[in-house]
């Protein structure tokens, strides 16, 4: 078996019988992404020096037997708006183009102390603006499998990289569908967090009130690992949860069904626009989970056909305000060639930002003016309590609720750039949750026209453990997220 | 035509915390620290840090909101105030804006024309920015002050002249010094002023355009700063024009206004609720212990100065202006045997005049309370006289030392020193056993040439009744 085909569990295991070193394993894969990320492009940096370092790091530890996690010496990637100290950090944004944080996030952090190996960070739209990675400052991710298309996004390079097999797991960030959606056009299995279940400490934000770091794998089981290293309360994240964290993996390894939980499929979700292949594949695979045990109801989230104008509202409103600090003073791209602060300002935030960027901080400053802010903002947020409380009353009911996770598979690479309104509508099934703040996990469930499908399980807060139960349960009985695209057989 | 002007006043206080408002970096004075020694990812606004909220910063703001007679509010919301400033790393400042901490306040002043309440708006808190500074067309940015915690304390537009301002700004200097929640240090910045005026005819209810003028940091400019503007408004009505409505700075050296941003250009914050930190929750019973610690405050203190220590109201509201100038008062009149109208009246007089000559200030008066109850008590049991008593207060002043010493060294004693006549007595009665001897054996006229002795001794100084009466009192001791 090569490296790349390994789960989590099965080179932890390798690891622990030392049949191989974690320098070994971390050397196939930054030779694996040497060989097939010039095709990809999921990395915008790889910081080899530090993978190399670190491995070593972890093969001492395994060698003493001190201080030994299940991701000790595991490789991985992380989206690149989480901050990594001393390596590149840029949001694929030419504005942070040379900006190196001088501080971890708190998510890295933990890893660093699990002994994990950070080979580098991946691609994105432009601070998370987009849902195609077609908005990154530097190069479009392509989707292993098939190049003509978007790999999703704006988590796009960490879910090309798991499915390439260029990392074991990845850490992507999810504001409104960005670990779930690419997951899905990718084939692989990411888990949307529970806003505050896992620190946004040095996440760079796109939408403070919506961002959440959530980990992207081949199975639920290796997301249950690496969500319970950098799951926890944070001091140093108000918004964090204090709840105490579950032992996601052990719950799964003592789940035999899914007796006992009962799921609602909400029709809004199954309505027109969604691809009658997506649709027959979910169908196919609710069956399945009910043949596990589980009880299936319909349910209603009556104010669903709101949630793209209200996450788009508050987006633009906060994302106007969080990327006011990128103004050539401290840090990043600094245009120096001004006769004056506000002429610095223009410049280098003229020359730094993409288009993408700039017509939703036009568009939040103006949602923020006086005289517009009840009309925009404080509509929004209204609507949004009433998303809220669509869930809250089928949460009344229901433990879980399934549904697709886009309508679509993954597009053409160029089929929506032209038409930013079509790319917010392909957010249609995945923005909810966020402005619910509840957590989604996204398994693949099919595959249509040699493109992956994905279904989405829901649940309320801090449900992470019933969600995981439902996908580990799901993948026992199925193959999907064995499933390769076709460079994945392609060795150095 | 008579016009009066409509003034209220905003107020920066910076809070005497350990650490700064959303992140542990130490609060420092930000004239003498190096640049940029206290700083991290938060108070710099690298991107990805988040902002965690100081509780004691809460606690001081809560003191402040009680003293002040407002409502405290148990919910209250933080808000980022968004604008592009080099000093503003964020590019938004943390805030307060709709849903403030506390609201609906007073603080009784008084001028000439009488006692009035001022109408507290609101007080809330934020942070406070970086410092810009400007050399050789360079521009330099120190963020150790950035993120220090600011209170905001915003009247209602209640003053009626720039002495109603001075005094309400000397107030409420004087309660956040007794508070104990800002250093009161004027120089260094701590407190900073800005004035909204405007004005109107007399007996109008209408309020007129309003400036707003920023940058008034000490008492002295914001009286000028005012009386400037209201003067400037008045002309222009007298002249038959129209006031705009704009910001204005102050210049210290002209003693005149000028405007910094006109209406049109006017900044528009786009307040919104600050997604990175939850509504601001304090505990009733937390306000309750709060409320509990708070000391007494200057008009309270005023009150029972009167009553307590029978003073004027007139003395009892200059001893506590400033808490240690109180707390002062109360040390000497404990250490004194004086009346404590006595050493008001000192205090009021000789003690300020000397601070005043030295350009120091109450909070560190180089004095002991009991030297100065020496001096008090010497002049009042007349040891010395008072003239005296003023140059022995005025030597503690300047040179320090022992108040008995300076009488002693610089010969100051009035024969009134019962010791030292006292002492001259003993020597002269110890030197002379023959005459003691025959006024014992009931010769009486020996007592004047005793007492001839003594005024020789004492340089003829001797005061004859004290004299007399000590004579008398040590020959019956040794006729026993």
């Amino acid at each position: 078996m090569d490296a790349h085909e390994l789960s989590i569990q099965q080179a932890h295991e390798l690891l622990l019988s030392r049949k191989i070193s974690s320098e070994e394993l971390t050397g196939a894969y930054l030779a694996r992404i040497q060989q097939l990320d010039a095709q990809i492009n999921s990395y915008v940096t790889v910081s080899e020096e530090l993978a190399k370092k670190q491995a070593r790091d972890a093969d001492q530890r395994l060698k003493r037997g001190e201080g030994i996690t299940p991701l000790t010496g595991i490789p991985y990637s992380a989206k690149d708006s989480l901050s990594t100290r001393s390596v590149r950090t840029t949001c694929s944004s030419k504005i942070l183009e040379n900006y190196k944080p001088f501080y971890d996030c708190t998510a890295i952090q933990k890893l660093n102390s699990a002994g994990t190996v950070l080979l580098g960070k991946t691609n994105m739209d432009e601070f998370g603006m987009g849902s195609s990675t077609e908005n990154s400052g530097f190069f479009t991710t392509r989707n292993p499998w098939d190049f003509d298309h978007v790999p999703g996004g704006s988590s796009g390079g960490s879910a090309a990289a798991v499915a390439a097999g260029l990392g074991l797991f990845s850490l992507g960030e999810d504001t409104g569908g960005s670990v779930r959606m690419p997951a899905s056009f990718c084939g692989v299995t990411g888990l949307k967090t529970t806003y505050g279940r896992v620190s946004r400490y040095g996440l760079i934000p796109l939408v403070s009130s919506f961002d959440t770091i959530g980990p992207m794998a081949r199975s639920v089981y290796d997301v249950a690992l690496v969500l319970e290293a950098i799951a926890g309360h944070d001091p140093k994240d108000s918004t964090s949860r204090v709840e105490p964290i579950q032992q996601y993996s052990r719950a799964l390894k003592k789940t035999e069904n899914l007796r006992g939980l009962r799921i609602g499929i909400p029709r809004e979700y199954f309505v027109e626009g969604l691809d009658p292949e997506v649709d027959s594949s979910l169908r196919t695979a609710i069956q399945q989970i009910e043949s596990l045990g589980a009880e299936i109801v319909e349910v209603s989230l009556p104010h669903t056909q709101y949630a793209i104008p209200v996450y788009y509202l508050i987006l633009f409103a906060e994302a106007s305000s969080n990327l006011a600090k990128y103004d050539g003073v401290r840090y990043g791209l600094s245009e120096r060639d001004v006769n004056s602060v506000l002429d610095l300002y223009l410049k280098t935030r003229e020359s730094g930002f993409g288009a993408e960027t700039k017509r939703r901080i036009m568009l939040g400053t103006f949602a923020l003016s006086a005289g517009y802010y009840d009309a925009y903002y404080l509509k929004a947020q209204k609507v949004r309590t009433l998303i809220r409380q669509d869930f809250q009353k089928a949460f009344e009911t229901c433990d879980a609720l399934i549904t697709p996770v886009a309508p679509t598979t993954a597009f053409k690479i160029g089929e929506k750039i032209t038409n930013p309104l079509d790319m917010y509508l392909s957010d249609v099934h995945v923005v909810a949750v966020n402005l619910a703040g509840i957590p989604a996990l996204s398994v693949p469930c099919g595959i249509s026209k040699g493109l992956p499908i994905g279904m989405q399980v829901m649940g309320p807060h801090l449900s992470e453990e019933t969600l995981l139960r439902i996908g580990h349960m799901y993948q026992r009985q199925t193959h999907w997220h064995t499933k390769h695209p076709p460079v994945w057989g392609d060795s150095p | 035509m008579k016009y009066e002007p409509v003034l209220g006043l905003e107020v920066h206080a910076e809070l005497l915390t350990r650490s700064k408002m959303f992140c542990g970096c130490e609060v420092v004075d930000s004239i003498a620290a190096k640049p940029n020694r206290y700083i991290c990812p938060v108070c710099t606004g690298q991107p990805g840090a988040l902002p965690v909220l100081n509780q004691k910063a809460v606690e001081l703001a809560v003191r402040v909101g009680l003293a002040l007679g407002c409502e405290i509010h148990t919910e209250s919301i933080f808000a980022r105030k968004n604008y592009f400033y080099p000093d503003l790393p964020k590019g938004y400042q943390i805030s307060q804006y709709d849903q403030p901490l506390a609201t609906n306040g007073t603080i009784q002043i008084e001028t000439e024309a009488g006692i009035k309440d001022v109408r507290i708006r609101r007080v809330h808190l934020e942070e406070d920015t970086g410092k810009l500074s400007h050399a050789d067309s360079h521009s330099f940015i120190d963020y150790n002050r950035s993120g220090v915690p600011l209170l905001e304390i915003v009247t209602e537009p209640d003053l009626r002249s720039p002495e109603e301002v001075k005094s309400y700004a000397t107030r409420l200097h004087a309660i956040l010094r007794y508070l104990d929640v800002n250093s009161g240090d004027m120089e260094k910045g701590v407190i900073r002023f800005e004035a909204n005026v405007s004005v109107r005819e007399e007996g109008s209810q209408h309020f007129n355009t309003r400036t707003e003028i920023k940058n008034l940091n000490s008492f002295r400019a914001l009286t000028q700063g005012t009386e400037y503007e209201i003067k400037r408004q008045t002309e222009i009505y007298r002249t038959g024009g129209t006031v705009e409505q704009e910001t204005l700075g102050f210049n210290e050296a002209t003693g005149k206004t000028y405007s910094q941003r006109g209406k049109e250009s006017a900044h528009d914050y786009r307040y919104f609720p600050e997604p990175d930190l939850p509504p601001l929750v304090v505990e009733k019973s937390w306000i309750d212990s709060i409320r509990a610690s708070l000391p007494e405050l200057p008009e309270a203190k005023t009150r029972r100065f009167v009553e307590q220590y029978e003073l004027k109201a007139q003395e009892a509201r200059l001893l506590t202006s400033e808490k240690a100038l109180a707390d002062y008062f109360e040390s000497v009149v404990e250490n004194s045997k004086s009346s404590p109208r006595a050493v008001s009246s000192w205090i009021a007089g000789e003690f300020m005049r000397n601070i005043n000559d030295l350009n120091l200030d109450v909070t560190n008066i180089p004095v002991p309370a009991e030297d100065l109850a020496k001096v008090i008590d010497m002049v009042t049991d007349k040891t010395i006289s008072g003239n005296s008593g003023k140059f022995v207060l005025a030597e503690l002043f300047r040179n320090g030392g022992k108040p008995e010493e300076i009488v002693k060294e610089k010969n100051l004693a009035q024969v009134s020193d019962e010791g030292f006549i006292q002492e001259i007595i003993t020597k002269i009665l110890n030197e002379n056993p023959r005459e003691v001897e025959q006024y014992l054996a009931g010769k009486e006229t020996i007592l004047q040439w005793l007492m001839g002795q003594v005024a020789r001794a004492t340089k003829g100084k001797a005061d004859p009744t004290i004299a007399h009466e000590l004579l008398i009192q040590h020959l019956s001791k040794l006729k026993q």
